[in-house]
Order: C-alpha cells, then sequence, then structure tokens
C-alpha cells in the first residue's frame, strides 16, 4: 500500500489546480484520474470564459472565489504557457433591457467587477456585427478566454514537475477511514492518505457516499456548441451573451482563446447516468442557432469545423467548499458548475492553504516553473531554424491544419504528465483540431504513438479503454512502407 | 535563395504531370512534397481502375503513379524536396516551406504550379450529432489505416454518403471480412462513379439507400450503432422514420475540398462552386505566374483529368517564367440550366481548341450541353447520360470564340 500525505480525487480544472498549489509544499502528494488523462470532464468541454464577476450572487462562494480567480489569470496563464486573452465580454441586451444590465451592474459593483453600460454606438464600435436589436451592453473589460483543457494539463504537468504523482485510469471506488488517515482504493491498487481531497466534479458526490459523507442529489445540464473555423475569427472580438436567465447565462457567442469562434451553450438537464454521455441533439443545436441569430447574425454556420457538448453539475445554488465536519482532513468541492473555471486557481490555493494547515506542512524553497515548449506556429524564423538544426523531428510537420511538427508531438508524448492517446496529444499540441479534424494526421499521430510507446497501431486509443481507432490487423493486400 | 524557373507545390499525381510538363518546355523546376515519397492520394489507392485513359490500361494507384514519379526521379532537371511542407508564397513568388532536412526553406520561383490536392469533410464539418466515439472516420483515413498501415478500424460498417472513396472502402472492408450494413446518400443520386456503384457496392450486395441520411450515432468509447431516416425534398430528415443500426464504425464519403489555405491573404480570385481558384485555359489563376491544376482546384473523379489537366498547367508555368506565356483579354465562361460549374472560367479567342470541363447538377438521360459564344452557338453534344459524380467536357474552337460563352443544358 502506497503512503501519501494528501490525496486529490479528480484530474479536472479544480483538481490538478490543487495539486499544483499542494506541490508548492513539502509533502508527498497523488492525485487520482479515472479518465485516461486529465482534464476528461467538464473541465474538457466548456466555454473557456474567464468571467468577470459580476454575474454570481454578492457574498457567494461563487462570487468571491470567481473575482480572485480571475484576477490570478494573467499571470497563471503567462508562467503556464496557456493560451489565455483578456477580451472583454458583453451582455446585450434589447430596448427594456436596460434594468436588467443595470440590476447586473449593480452585482458587478458589489462584487468589486469593473463594468460600464454602454450604448450601441459604443457596442458597435466593439463589435461592428452586433445584432440590429441590441440597442445597450454590459461591458466588463477584464472578461477573457482561456483555453480550459490546456489549463488543466499545465497546471498537472507543473505538479509533477514539483514531485506530485498523477495516477491515470485509476477510479477511486472505495474510501474509508482509517485509524490515522484513510484508504483509498482503486481498480488499480490502494494508497492510504493523511488528507483526501474530493475534486471528482460530476462524480463528487458518488465519492462522498463511498465515505458516508454527505452526498447531494445533483443535477445535470447538457450544453451543445459549435466550433468554427479560425478564418471566422474575425466576426466576433469580445465575448457576447444574450441576458442571463433563470436557466443560466445563456447562448454566447466569443472568440476563444486558440483563435476559433465558439457558438452556445445550450442548458438541457439530462439525469445522472446520462452525465458523461456529452450528447449532442438537434434541438440543442437549432437553439444555438437561434440564439446566435440575435445576437451576431453574420456569424457564418457553414463555417463549423467541430459539434460538442459538456455537462454541468450542480448542487444547489452555490459552490460547495468546505472541509467536512465528520471527517476532519476529508475537503469536498460540490457543484462546481460555472464559473468553476475561473474560480479554479483560487480554490487551489484556498484548498491547498487549508490542506497544509491541517497537516503542519511547510512551503517548499523553491516552486519550479514548467520549461517553455516549442510551437511552430509562435515562433520566429531565427527559432525555428535553430530548433530544427538541433533536431529536425521540428520541422516535420504532421498536422497541416494547425502546423504542428513532430517534434513537439513528440514533446507531449514525453510532457511531465505523458499523453499516450490520440485526443491527449490534441488536447495539447492540437494535432488534429483544425479544420481537418484530424482527417489527415490521425493517422500520423497514431504511427507516433505506436513507435513510442511500443504498441501495435491497433492497441493506440482515442482516449479511454475501449477507444482503439483500428483495431484489426488486415489479412492482405497493403505495402507497408 | 536557391531559384528556379518552376515551383510546383505537392508531388501527387498533378504536381508530378506539371513537373513534366514545365520541363518539356526547358524549364527548371522544383517540387515540394509534404510526404515521404511522391505520389499523392494515389499511394493509398490499391485498388485498379486507374489510368483506362491515359495510359489505356488498367492500372493501381501505385503503379499509375510510380510511371510519372520513374520520369520525374529520372530527370535531373527536377529538384524533388520531401517532407518539405509550403507554409506560405508571397507576391515576388518567394516559397517559404519547412523541412527535417533543409529547415526553414525559401526558394525563387519564375512561376508557382499549385498542386495541392484535396482534403475530406469531417464529421464536424457536416455537424453529426449524438456522442464523440471512437468509430468515426473519413473514408481516405479508413483507406490509409488499412492500404498504408495494415490495420482495419472495424467489422459492422455504416457508409454515410456514396463518393467514390467511400464505395471503395466498402468493397475493401468486405473483402477483410467485415460486414457493411448500409450505404446512405442524402441526395436522390450518388456523387460516385456508376462503375464504382456496381463494382463496389452491387458485385458484394452491400444495399444503397438514397436520399437517406444518418441522423445521430451512439456509443461511449466505441460507436455501438447510428440512427438513419429518410430525407424530405428540403434534406430535413424524417424522424418519424428514424431506424436504428448497431454498428461500430461509421466512415463519411461525404465531399472534399480543395486545399487551398495557402491562397488566403494571396489575392488568388476563388469560385465559390469548386472551391479552388478561378482560372484561364492555361490554368493561370488572376494572379500572375500563379497556376493551379488537379484536385486543388476543381475536384476529380479521374486521375487521368488531373494529369491532363496539370500537364497543361505546368508547361503554361514554365511559358510564364521565361515570358512567352500568350496574354490578353479573355471572355467569361458561364454556366446555366443544369451544368453546375465549368472550367476553365475565363478563355483566349485565338487558335487551337480548348476543353471545357463541367459537372452537371443531377442526372440526365439524353440531353444536350450546348456552348454559345457572343450568343451564337459553337457546339453541342448529346451524351447518353450525365451524372454530377462523372466529370464531363466537350471541347471548342477558340477561333470561333466571338464573346461570352454559354454552357447549359437542353432538351
Ligand atoms: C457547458 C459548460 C460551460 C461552462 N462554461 C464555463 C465558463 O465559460 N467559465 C467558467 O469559469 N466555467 C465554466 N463552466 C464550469 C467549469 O467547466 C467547471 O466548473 C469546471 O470545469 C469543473 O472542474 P472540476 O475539476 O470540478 O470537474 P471536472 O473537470 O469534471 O473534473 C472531475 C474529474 O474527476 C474525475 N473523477 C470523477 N469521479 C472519479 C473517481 N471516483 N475517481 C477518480 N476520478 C474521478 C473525472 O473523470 C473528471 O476528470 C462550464 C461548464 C460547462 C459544462
Ligand atoms: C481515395 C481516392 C480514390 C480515388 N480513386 C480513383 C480511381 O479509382 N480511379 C481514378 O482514376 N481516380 C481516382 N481518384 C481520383 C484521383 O486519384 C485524384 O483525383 C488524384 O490523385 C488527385 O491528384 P492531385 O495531385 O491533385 O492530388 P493528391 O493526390 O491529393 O496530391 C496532392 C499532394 O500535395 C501534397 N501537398 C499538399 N499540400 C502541400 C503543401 N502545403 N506543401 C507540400 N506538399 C503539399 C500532398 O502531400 C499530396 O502528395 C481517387 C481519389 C481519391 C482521393
Amino acid at each position: 500500500m502506497e503512503k501519501f500525505d494528501v490525496v486529490v480525487i479528480g484530474g479536472g480544472v479544480v483538481g490538478t489546480a490543487v495539486l499544483r498549489s499542494l506541490s508548492a509544499y513539502n509533502a508527498k502528494i497523488l492525485l487520482l484520474e479515472k479518465s485516461s488523462d486529465v482534464a476528461s470532464g467538464a473541465s474538457r468541454a466548456n466555454s473557456g470564459i474567464v468571467h468577470a464577476g459580476y454575474d454570481a450572487e454578492p457574498g457567494t462562494k461563487k462570487a468571491y472565489f470567481n473575482v480572485k480567480g480571475a484576477a490570478m489569470f494573467p499571470a497563471l496563464t503567462k508562467a503556464l504557457g496557456v493560451p489565455y486573452r483578456m477580451v472583454g465580454s458583453l451582455v446585450a441586451a434589447k430596448e427594456g433591457g436596460l434594468p436588467a444590465l443595470q440590476e447586473l451592474k449593480a452585482r458587478g459593483d458589489a462584487n468589486g467587477v469593473k463594468t460600464e453600460i454602454i450604448s450601441r454606438e459604443e457596442i458597435l464600435r466593439l463589435e461592428p456585427n452586433i445584432g440590429p436589436e441590441i440597442t445597450y451592453a454590459l461591458y466588463a473589460p477584464e472578461a477573457g478566454v482561456v483555453s480550459p483543457y490546456k489549463l488543466t494539463i499545465a497546471q498537472a504537468d507543473q505538479a509533477v514537475v514539483n514531485g506530485a504523482t498523477i495516477r491515470l485510469e485509476e477510479k477511486v471506488v472505495a474510501l474509508q477511514k482509517s485509524k490515522d488517515g484513510f484508504i483509498l482504493r482503486t481498480e488499480k491498487g490502494e494508497y492510504t492518505a493523511s488528507y483526501v481531497i474530493n475534486a471528482a466534479g460530476a462524480g463528487a458526490s458518488e465519492v462522498n457516499a463511498l465515505i458516508g459523507e454527505y452526498a447531494p442529489m445533483e443535477t445535470h445540464g447538457v450544453g451543445d456548441y459549435f466550433i468554427l473555423d479560425s478564418k471566422e475569427a474575425g466576426v466576433v472580438n469580445t465575448v457576447v451573451f444574450p441576458l442571463p436567465d433563470e436557466k443560466g447565462k445563456g447562448i454566447l457567442v466569443g472568440p476563444t482563446a486558440d483563435g476559433n469562434v465558439i457558438l452556445g451553450p445550450t442548458s438541457r438537464k439530462v439525469p445522472h447516468e446520462r452525465a458523461e454521455e456529452n450528447e449532442v441533439t438537434r434541438e440543442g443545436l437549432d437553439l444555438v442557432r437561434e440564439g446566435v441569430k440575435r445576437l451576431i447574425p453574420a456569424v457564418n454556420l457553414r463555417s463549423v469545423i467541430r459539434v460538442y457538448a459538456g455537462t454541468r453539475t450542480a448542487v444547489g445554488s452555490d459552490f460547495i467548499i468546505e472541509q467536512s465536519a465528520r471527517f476532519p482532513h476529508y475537503f469536498m468541492l460540490l457543484g462546481i458548475c460555472s464559473p468553476g473555471l475561473t474560480s479554479a486557481p483560487a480554490i487551489g490555493e484556498y484548498v491547498a492553504a487549508a490542506a497544509a494547515e491541517a497537516l503542519g506542512l511547510t512551503k517548499k524553497k523553491e516552486f519550479l516553473p514548467l520549461p517553455a515548449r516549442f510551437h511552430l506556429n509562435k515562433s520566429s524564423d531565427e527559432e525555428i531554424k535553430q530548433k530544427v538544426a538541433e533536431d529536425p523531428a521540428y520541422g516535420r510537420i504532421v498536422c497541416r491544419c494547425e502546423k504542428v511538427t513532430e517534434g513537439e508531438i513528440l514533446d507531449a508524448i514525453r510532457s511531465p504528465l505523458p499523453a499516450h492517446t490520440v485526443d491527449a496529444i490534441k488536447r495539447r499540441v492540437r494535432a488534429g483540431m483544425g479544420r481537418c479534424q484530424g482527417g489527415f494526421c490521425r493517422p500520423r499521430v497514431m504511427e507516433i504513438l505506436s513507435r513510442e510507446l511500443n504498441v501495435p497501431l491497433s492497441s493506440v486509443r482515442m482516449g479511454d479503454k475501449g477507444s482503439e481507432i483500428a483495431p484489426y490487423e488486415v489479412k492482405e493486400g497493403y505495402e507497408k512502407v | 535563395m536557391k531559384k528556379f524557373d518552376v515551383v510546383v507545390i505537392g508531388g501527387g499525381p498533378a504536381g508530378m504531370a506539371a513537373a513534366l510538363g514545365a520541363r518539356e518546355k526547358g524549364a527548371t523546376v522544383a517540387i515540394l512534397e509534404r510526404d515521404t515519397r511522391l505520389g499523392g492520394i494515389l499511394n493509398q489507392c490499391i485498388h485498379n481502375g486507374f489510368g483506362l485513359h491515359y495510359f489505356g490500361e488498367e492500372l493501381t494507384g501505385p503503379e499509375y503513379a510510380k510511371r510519372f514519379r520513374d520520369k520525374v526521379l529520372a530527370d535531373s532537371g527536377i529538384t524533388v524536396y520531401l517532407e518539405a511542407m509550403v507554409l506560405s508564397f508571397n507576391e515576388q513568388k518567394v516559397v517559404r516551406a519547412l523541412s527535417p532536412t533543409e529547415g526553414l526553406l525559401e526558394i525563387q520561383a519564375g512561376a508557382i504550379c499549385l498542386a495541392m490536392g484535396c482534403r475530406e469533410r469531417s464529421a464536424g464539418a457536416i455537424g453529426l450529432l449524438g456522442t464523440r466515439p471512437a468509430g468515426i472516420y473519413t473514408a481516405g483515413m479508413a483507406q490509409r489505416l488499412s492500404n498504408i498501415d495494415g490495420y482495419l478500424v472495424g467489422k459492422e460498417v455504416v457508409i454515410l454518403g456514396s463518393g467514390d472513396i467511400g464505395l471503395i472502402m466498402a468493397r475493401r472492408m468486405t473483402s477483410e471480412g467485415a460486414k457493411v450494413k448500409l450505404v446512405a446518400e442524402i441526395m436522390p443520386f450518388s456523387s460516385g462513379l456508376k462503375r464504382n456503384i456496381v463494382q463496389c457496392l452491387n458485385d458484394y450486395n452491400i444495399p444503397l439507400r438514397y436520399s437517406t441520411t444518418v441522423t445521430r450515432v451512439t456509443g461511449k468509447q466505441r460507436l455501438t450503432g447510428v440512427y438513419v431516416a429518410p430525407v424530405d425534398e428540403k434534406m430535413q430528415p424524417i424522424l418519424e422514420k428514424e431506424e436504428y443500426i448497431p454498428c461500430d464504425t461509421l466512415l463519411l464519403s461525404v465531399g472534399l475540398i480543395p486545399e487551398n489555405d495557402l491562397l488566403s491573404g494571396t489575392g488568388v480570385q476563388m469560385a465559390a462552386v469548386t472551391s479552388g481558384a478561378m482560372v484561364d485555359e492555361y490554368r493561370a489563376t488572376s494572379v500572375p505566374g500563379v497556376f493551379s491544376a488537379g484536385n486543388v482546384l476543381h475536384v476529380h473523379d479521374l486521375v487521368d483529368n488531373v494529369s491532363e489537366e496539370a500537364f497543361v498547367a505546368g508547361r503554361a508555368a514554365a511559358d510564364f517564367a521565361k515570358g512567352v506565356l500568350p496574354c490578353g483579354d479573355t471572355v467569361a465562361v458561364i454556366p446555366s440550366d443544369g451544368v453546375r460549374y465549368a472550367l476553365p472560367q475565363r478563355v483566349h479567342p485565338g487558335e487551337g481548341k480548348v476543353k471545357l470541363y463541367f459537372r452537371v447538377d443531377k442526372v440526365y438521360k439524353g440531353r444536350t450541353v450546348v456552348v454559345t459564344s457572343g450568343g451564337k452557338e459553337i457546339k453541342r453534344k448529346k451524351p447518353l447520360v450525365m451524372a454530377p459524380g462523372e466529370m464531363q467536357n466537350i471541347e471548342i474552337e477558340k477561333s470561333l470564340i466571338t464573346g461570352e460563352i454559354k454552357i447549359y443544358t437542353e432538351e
């Protein structure tokens, strides 16, 4: 049985934020994630907005962590090399919507968030393509966009660089209190921990149930999205929301941190057993089309390169972020729905500090940075020349749409938290995320994985177990080259 | 900086023929090819059926490619850069490429010939509904995995779209012991070649349903099935008639898109219907010295036509580099009444003949194609059948061109 000081359950943006913050302390720490990669739950499929913080009810945990988290993004993403842009956001209202905007603004003021109500003329300066019915907007200049999975992965990588252990494909199936801590069991092993942090997202209630903690009913809302080709990037500059309603912040149009355009999400209730299906529906996409038309009618839906869905998990109306009263040294994070991504860095610090205090952990002398990576797309000619001279793999383009080289893919496979599936590579370096969606590069990425991991191509997976891409051998008629 | 009269981007059948065409005119030529070898998409097309027109015999894709490759490699006037991906070119015709051996490579071209081929439309592009499991592939991806890597993607297959690659993969997977349960085509006709429907589906009793589409897919890690439904006249699925087909594989053969990303910002005028450049009969684009041929110009169904077109472009590119390409005013070629597009889109009046390639918008039996110029009929032709999946052509005398050319069909 391996012994750890702290075990974090769940490798979403919250769990990895906690792990990263914890890795600054002198402690033996472990993260257990049931999927084949971190960022496999809600942190993979969301809107990627760093909310300014005017939306949350003043005085709530949501308001506190949102505002605190948002302020951390510029420095954090820079240090981690994660795509982030402070593009600002607009809540766009039609005639008659002014009182609702004023209410939002008042909330923003109470939360200490910079906002401003602007006229159509001023909106047009920011968004020349805004719909004709829009007359006012609440402008929040400090809202931003981030790549949510890259943030999650980078947090995990930096934690590993600082000594944390991450075990993938290990679902926590049993959790019990022992004399001096906890015993956790996964399908693969058993661990003991002095302190356990439940950051299991949609599975957090289930994990609580394992140990007999409060396991509230969660509600799950699926959101459908379209992603448009990067050539449409100019159609929208800020994140444009409609007025929020009882269902949430509504269907937005905005740029993504990686330079595409995102449209969505809807909010369709699904039962718990279907919370991980992430099924895209016709009704959902129709609603997105409808919503988008009113905000930015110029959006070109023929440039769609991908549709997807993500599932939010909520428990009541606020985050549950607290140390268990029944089991000291057990910390639970439940109902971390939106603005959970924005809040994650602040939640991570807070929870790590709580664990450190409980265990009397001290800070390490040095917190190691994440080494910078080469990205062809972001490099100057000089940098490219030098890099290719060092290693020709950086001169071999594998993904033609996103211009990703073999060298970058090898870096992903050899990361602190290594990528070992096609999707894991895609999330790290964007191979297969462009307009052809891997039509051309996927077989090549599979070949590289097969070679590097020294496994037959037939066992290369897209993601989790059972997702092998080309599972059978061909009997005849091909020439091996 | 290295200099060549003609720089060919892409070393598929179009690129190789363009290079050989340019050599006929004595030009120095460079081919920049992203892959590790010449041949393009042909390398994975191990079936028969190439070269019937050009060589008068049936070859496999790799055999057809080899005939050209041998000539290209034997010609000391052609420099081939492999694993060299072109990133951009500018107004001065400096071509920038990246390769593991050369690093960032800059080449000064006298003329550029585009031959980058095409890519397949993806599941995302058609907004495929449902879950996101493994088991969904474009047909060409599955073809590459089986024919180059030696791995089969699945055992129980539904194919969406009846493009040629999908049809050929239906046969290929069947011969490997997979069961192809259905080919669903949303249109009332196939975009594939008639001969492929006969040889790849009918001969193996694989059902093809027209006016039918896949409405959604199921499965978490691996595909477990697809729903299919007929569509109405507006192409909307009739959901009451949705039917579930269990399967582990969905192949998409829903269209090819010319790979013209390189052209953004170059000022090359594009044609909306073909998604390729607008060209004249020399395959010259609107930017002087930039030529285009093969699937990057418009999607071809026969490689023979690709080679022919690329020879034209290659010769013209060489002439341009030497300053002897005829120029002057052109007249427009305007398609209508059943002709979806015609290419070239512009023609110079003068001597000799020019072939107009075109595609029709649905299946026509016994309909006549008419070409007029300046309001006067200059050619007519009555093929037995014309189908959207089969590119047609009609040859006209340039001397008869007196004004705008119209090409249309009539009863
Ligand atoms: C549609 C949508 C849009 C959103 N938009 C935004 C936005 O724009 N801005 C914003 O700030 N927030 C947004 N959010 C919210 C944000 O995405 C979430 O709050 C955040 O991702 C939650 O992170 P998490 O780490 O708690 O959960 P998750 O990312 O779901 O991570 C939980 C992890 O735990 C693992 N796990 C579960 N059970 C176990 C177990 N028993 N053992 C081991 N591992 C387990 C799961 O596999 C998963 O990887 C959005 C959410 C959705 C769904
Ligand atoms: C799957 C399939 C099956 C077919 N079956 C038949 C058949 O049975 N019979 C028949 O006659 N025809 C068939 N065809 C049609 C014919 O083979 C194709 O139309 C022909 O191969 C197109 O040639 P191309 O040179 O234009 O394109 P490609 O063969 O696609 O070649 C383009 C080349 O350009 C390279 N390239 C692209 N971008 C760059 C860049 N930026 N820098 C450097 N290099 C680049 C690519 O690597 C590629 O090698 C088939 C086509 C396909 C796709």
